[in-house]
This record gives C-alpha cells, sequence and structure tokens, in this order.
C-alpha cells in the first residue's frame, strides 16, 4: 500500500502559516483562521489520522467524525460571522482519497455526517461566506460531495494525482461490467468520465486551473500564487450571487443548461 | 446496441400520445404519437443486436388482418421478449383509444 | 383481518412507476409533468457507450397540488440503469428545486417531494453525474429554508451514493420496510473492506443495519410507513402541514459528535447498538 498523502496536510500548513488553529475538532479535521491579504479565511483540510477511532477512515477517508467535524468547523465560522457584513472566505483544502466503507460507518449513518457537513458548507454559501474549493490530490465521490462540492469556486492545481471522479478505477470497471483497459479506452473519448483534471476542467466545473513547482511540499513562490489566486476567487465570488450557477455553460455541459432553460420555460 | 426503422400501411391518425413500460432489464418503452395519415412508422433502438428480422415478423403478425391506426412509434427496447413486446404495443394501442 | 385480506386492501406504492408514483402523491387532477418524456431530453452519453436510453432519463418532475400546497415532486425509475443520476436527470431535479426556491422568494410557497429511488452517480456519467448531485445538495438547502423537503424512500431500489447524502439533507424523510438507505452499496464495502467487515450476500445482516425499519428506530428518519399508496399519500401531506422543522437532522452535529464520542470502537457494531446510542435521551 502507498503511503497517506501529506499533500492536503502540506497545503493548509503552508495556507495557514501563523494563524490560530481551532481547536475542539477531531484529529482529522484540521481548521484554522488566517489571512488572504487583507481577506480574513479560515483554512479547512480532512488529513490522515492514523489514531483515528474508526477503523476504516484512518487514511484520509471521509467518515463519520469527519463529516460531523467538518460541519462543526465550518458552522463555527458562520456563528462567528453572523453580526459582520465581511464573512470569512472559507478554504477547502482537498486531498480526499474516498469517503469510508465500513460496517460502522454505514450502521451509524455516514450518509448522515456526509449530509452534516454538505448543509453547513451550503449554508455557510448561502449566508455570503465566500467558499473557495482548491484541489490539491484526490477528490473523490461522496469525499469531495462532503468536502469541496458545495464551494463557489473551484481551483485546481495541474499535476497527474489530482484527480475528481465518482468512483475509483477498479470499483467502477466492476460495476459497469468492462475491464479496467475498456474503461480507460472509453474515459478517453466520453469527457465525464475520464479521471484527469483537464478533462474534468472540460465541464466547465473549474473556475480555474493552475501550475506550481512542488505539489507535495509547496515553495514560496507555489504558496505566493495559490494565495494569488485564491484572492481573486474570493474577490469575484464577492461580485457575484450565492449559487452555484457559474458551473454551468461549457459546451460539454450543455444539456445541464438546456434542462434548466426548459424547466423555466414550462414551470 | 441498433437503431431499425419499420413502416407500415395504416389508417387515420388519433388524436392523442401516450407512453407505456420502462427501459428495465427484460422491458421496452414504447412513446405512441400521431403520423402521417395512412403510415405507420416505427422505430426501435434495441440493446440487442441483429434482432431486426425477429421485430419484422412480430410487427407483420401484430398488424396481420387489420389496419393499425397512423401513428409514429419509437421503442426503446432493452431486451424484452417478444412476448412483453406485444403486451406493450397493446397496452399503448389501448391507452390512445385504438386496438 | 386475515394477511391476505389486509393485502388486498393495501394499493403497493413499491410497484408503482416513477410517474405513477408522483400522480399518486399529488391531489386529484393536479399532476403536470415538465420536460416529459415526448420533449425527448435523453442522456447525451448512454448512447455513445451502447447503452439504450430512456426518453425521461429516468427522472419525473411535476408540478401540482398536496392537500392544496403548491409542491413540485421529483420521482426517480428506479427501473431504468438502477435509478442512477445522469446529466439530465440530475439537472432536472437540480433546476426544478432551484426553481421552487425562486418561487419562494416571490412569495409563491412551493415545496418539494423526492422519490428517492437510486444507487447514486450513473457511472457511465461519472463526473456530470457527481456534479448534478452537489447542485441537487445546494438546490435542497436553499430551498428548506422556505418550505420543507420531504424524501420518500420506498423501495425496492433503496437510496446510495450521493443521493443518500441528499436524502439526509431533507426536512423530513419518510421510509418503509421495504426501503434501504446508505452512502455505500454492499458490493462496494465488501471490496473495498472485505467480507468480515461486510458481507454483501448476508441479506439479513444488511436489512438489520440499513432497512427502513432500523433507520427509522435509530432516529436517521422521520417516518416510518406502509408499502400503501393512501399511507404515503397521507403521511407525506402530515409532514407538509407541519412545516419546516426546528432544526434539520443534517444541522446537528453537536449531538451526534456527542453520541460518537460515547461509542465502543474496539468491537464491531450491531443493530442493537445503533439504536440505544442514537435513541438515548436527548440532552
Amino acid at each position: 500500500m502507498k503511503g497517506n498523502s501529506t499533500r492536503g496536510l502540506n497545503w493548509f500548513n503552508a495556507l495557514s502559516a501563523g494563524a490560530a488553529e481551532v481547536v475542539g475538532l477531531p484529529t482529522s479535521i484540521k481548521a484554522a483562521d488566517g489571512q488572504l491579504g487583507d481577506q480574513p479565511a479560515r483554512f479547512l483540510a480532512v488529513v490522515a489520522d492514523p489514531e483515528n477511532r474508526f477503523p476504516r477512515a484512518q487514511t484520509g477517508e471521509v467518515g463519520l467524525l469527519e463529516g460531523w467535524g467538518l460541519a462543526k468547523a465550518v458552522d463555527a465560522a458562520i456563528e462567528l460571522d453572523q453580526q459582520n457584513s465581511n464573512k470569512r472566505a472559507l478554504i477547502a483544502i482537498i486531498d480526499v482519497p474516498s469517503q469510508a466503507y465500513g460496517r460502522r460507518e454505514e450502521a451509524l449513518g455516514i450518509h448522515q455526517a456526509l449530509a452534516g457537513a454538505v448543509d453547513a458548507y451550503a449554508r455557510a454559501r448561502l449566508a455570503g461566506h465566500p467558499v473557495i474549493g482548491l484541489l490539491v490530490g484526490k477528490a473523490m465521490s461522496g469525499a469531495f460531495l462532503a468536502h469541496g462540492y458545495q464551494a463557489n469556486r473551484l481551483i485546481a492545481l495541474r499535476d497527474p494525482g489530482v484527480m475528481v471522479h465518482a468512483m475509483g478505477k477498479a470499483s467502477a470497471a466492476r460495476v459497469t461490467l468492462r475491464s479496467v483497459e475498456e474503461l480507460e479506452k472509453l474515459a478517453a473519448s466520453i469527457a465525464p468520465m475520464a479521471y484527469d483534471i483537464d478533462s474534468y476542467a472540460g465541464l466547465g466545473l473549474l473556475w480555474e486551473t493552475l501550475s506550481v513547482g512542488q505539489i507535495e511540499q509547496p515553495s514560496a513562490a507555489d504558496i505566493a500564487a495559490v494565495q494569488e489566486c485564491l484572492i481573486a476567487a474570493v474577490k469575484d465570488v464577492q461580485g457575484s450571487g450565492h449559487g452555484l450557477s457559474s458551473r454551468l455553460g461549457a459546451h460539454n455541459r450543455a444539456a445541464s443548461s438546456k434542462v434548466r432553460e426548459l424547466l423555466r420555460a414550462q414551470w | 446496441m441498433e437503431t431499425l426503422s419499420f413502416e407500415f400501411p395504416a389508417g387515420q391518425p388519433p388524436v392523442g400520445r401516450a407512453l407505456v413500460g420502462c427501459v428495465g432489464s427484460g422491458d421496452l418503452e414504447v412513446l405512441l404519437e400521431p403520423g402521417l395519415p395512412g403510415k405507420l412508422t416505427i422505430q426501435v433502438l434495441t440493446s440487442v443486436n441483429g434482432s431486426s428480422a425477429r421485430w419484422q415478423h412480430l410487427f407483420e403478425r401484430m398488424f396481420d388482418g387489420q389496419t393499425p391506426p397512423a401513428l409514429s412509434i419509437d421503442i426503446h427496447d432493452f431486451g424484452a421478449t417478444p412476448g412483453v413486446v406485444r403486451l406493450r404495443l397493446e397496452q399503448g394501442f389501448e391507452e390512445i383509444g385504438h386496438d | 383481518m386475515t394477511d391476505s385480506a389486509r393485502l388486498l386492501k393495501q394499493h403497493s406504492f413499491v410497484e408503482l412507476g416513477a410517474r405513477q408514483r408522483a400522480r399518486a402523491l399529488l391531489d386529484e387532477g393536479s399532476f403536470r409533468e415538465l420536460i416529459d418524456p415526448f420533449a425527448r431530453i435523453t442522456s447525451p452519453w448512454l448512447a455513445k457507450q451502447g447503452v439504450v436510453p430512456q426518453a425521461d432519463d429516468g427522472v419525473v418532475v411535476a408540478k401540482g397540488s398536496i392537500g392544496g400546497q403548491p409542491v413540485v415532486i421529483c420521482a426517480i425509475e428506479g427501473a431504468f440503469q438502477g435509478g442512477s443520476m445522469g446529466e439530465v436527470g440530475g439537472a432536472k431535479m437540480a433546476g426544478a428545486l432551484e426553481l421552487a426556491a425562486d418561487d419562494n422568494r416571490n412569495g409563491i410557497p412551493t415545496a418539494a417531494v423526492l422519490l428517492l429511488e437510486t444507487g447514486g452517480v450513473r457511472l457511465q456519467e461519472a463526473n456530470l453525474g457527481l456534479a448534478a448531485i452537489a447542485e441537487i445538495h445546494a438546490a435542497i438547502v436553499d430551498l428548506r429554508r422556505y418550505q420543507p423537503v420531504i424524501g420518500v424512500v420506498a423501495g425496492s431500489v433503496g437510496c446510495f451514493g450521493g443521493m443518500s447524502i441528499a436524502a439526509g439533507l431533507c426536512s423530513y424523510l419518510v421510509v418503509t420496510r421495504e426501503a434501504r438507505l446508505g452512502l455505500n452499496g454492499p458490493q462496494v464495502i465488501e471490496q473495498e473492506a472485505g467480507i468480515e467487515e461486510y458481507d454483501s450476500r448476508d441479506r439479513p445482516f444488511i436489512w438489520s443495519l440499513t432497512g427502513g425499519e432500523q433507520r427509522f428506530a435509530s432516529g436517521l428518519a422521520d417516518a416510518y410507513v406502509a408499502d400503501d399508496i393512501k399511507a404515503i399519500q397521507q403521511q407525506v401531506e402530515d409532514l407538509l402541514h407541519k412545516g419546516k422543522p426546528e432544526q434539520e437532522r443534517s444541522g446537528q452535529y453537536a449531538l451526534f459528535l456527542q453520541r460518537l464520542a460515547e461509542l465502543d470502537t474496539s468491537t464491531q457494531i450491531d443493530p442493537a447498538a445503533v439504536r440505544s446510542l442514537y435513541q438515548g435521551e436527548q440532552p
């Protein structure tokens, strides 16, 4: 087995350097209040905790504690800024290999825990917090839905290790009764099936992609470039609505717009 | 998967339209709409390749000795048996008020 | 009444298709479908992969009323591709919920009912299904600020994947004995975690953990009803009348974190342990 990814943790540490860490959260949830230029921001990441009480969530998966823990960390920011007109930005640093797969997880309602995280992020967005998702590693399926996919804007670093998908290749092949080779062949011609970040960008779901020199352990120049991009994204959000409509419009997602047009016309 | 087209002589178009079935395993979806007078056209999109002759026979037997209404029929087939196809078509005809 | 007499009197909701279900819940004569099958807005992705599409892409959107209140119903057809969410079906549901929220901002109190029979993302449309589900989540959280969003998992597909999160976001969730609700499908868990952790062929085991009865008994669903059209219709109408809940289940992180902290994770869990952990006295 490959070692746990530390990208999320490294980017969290880099972006939140000198910031005050939020206490009272599960060990696998990192949150800290810092700055992006003159904009206050709460940085959030899900990281591996080898001591996690839930054994199926020890390598960075989003499980029961992580879902509810994210909800707590995000909701606390909404509470803190309730009276402020300048709401702190929420920066979700995304490096999540998957949701947790296990008996305890299903039995105790991991779907509800993930709903807790989605609920908090969505409410933060509706309350006027700019929510930005920064993809530095894997953004898989339920884990991404819980941590990042409610963001106003999504930014991805260009790197083969940055990928978005609904299911890992081996499982996806099994479920669709194909071989991994067949799946890869299809993915090359069917944009939404692909795992790489350029294909994903072609769906219009990303606001920006950018290249960095050292994605695993960012350099000062990498950090500065990403900060600049985050600041621009926050500004972009502040000049627009609280919804997710900026994700619509790509040619490869034409049906999503067409359906909405027709619904509106027939409503 | 393949797309097949069929045409049969028909009477007058009905007023209504109908949808029966579903593209579930061993089932099919049939959309029936008024067609041009005198013509019954059927488009079949099926998951089963090489089944053209089977569909042709099925339709011929169904319309044998009668003049079907003028319809434009769309079929989305997910491996239905001839029995199920016939049942769905009969349901469809009944729903638009002809049989 | 004998069992067979009761069965004869009962009209199964589970056996109905998505369109019939939507019709059955709406006030008589109020059903109006949007983007109906004759509009032929089908999946742009399935045929390219040799998969036969369905004219409505497996999602029925209908406006109407329940007990006089304006509602939009989104019903998933579980028999088509396992109720999986593709680009078109996902956009139908997300778009309908977005318009219902707009209605409320314009003074029209439109509520929503989601009939959830789905395995989650349609893998042939992977990232577009996932994106649509994120938008469905966003729209539920938006709309539910104004009016209840009621989820119904009747069976027989159940509700899984990203759509189980949608179920978890609903103001109220209604289940039957035929329902199953969980994030991950049994086969995927077994594959990822091993048969010791989760035996996907042990049906009684799976139902005991994720079945509707257990979900209701452990407080992860709000109503447990018989598979009967009238009973489900009445339950949905009652919940609509009740209005928004004081707090949605998905907002109760403090309670759930506290309960999870009390759990001994050194041993494996069973259904009774879940019930007692979650249904203990509320603080």
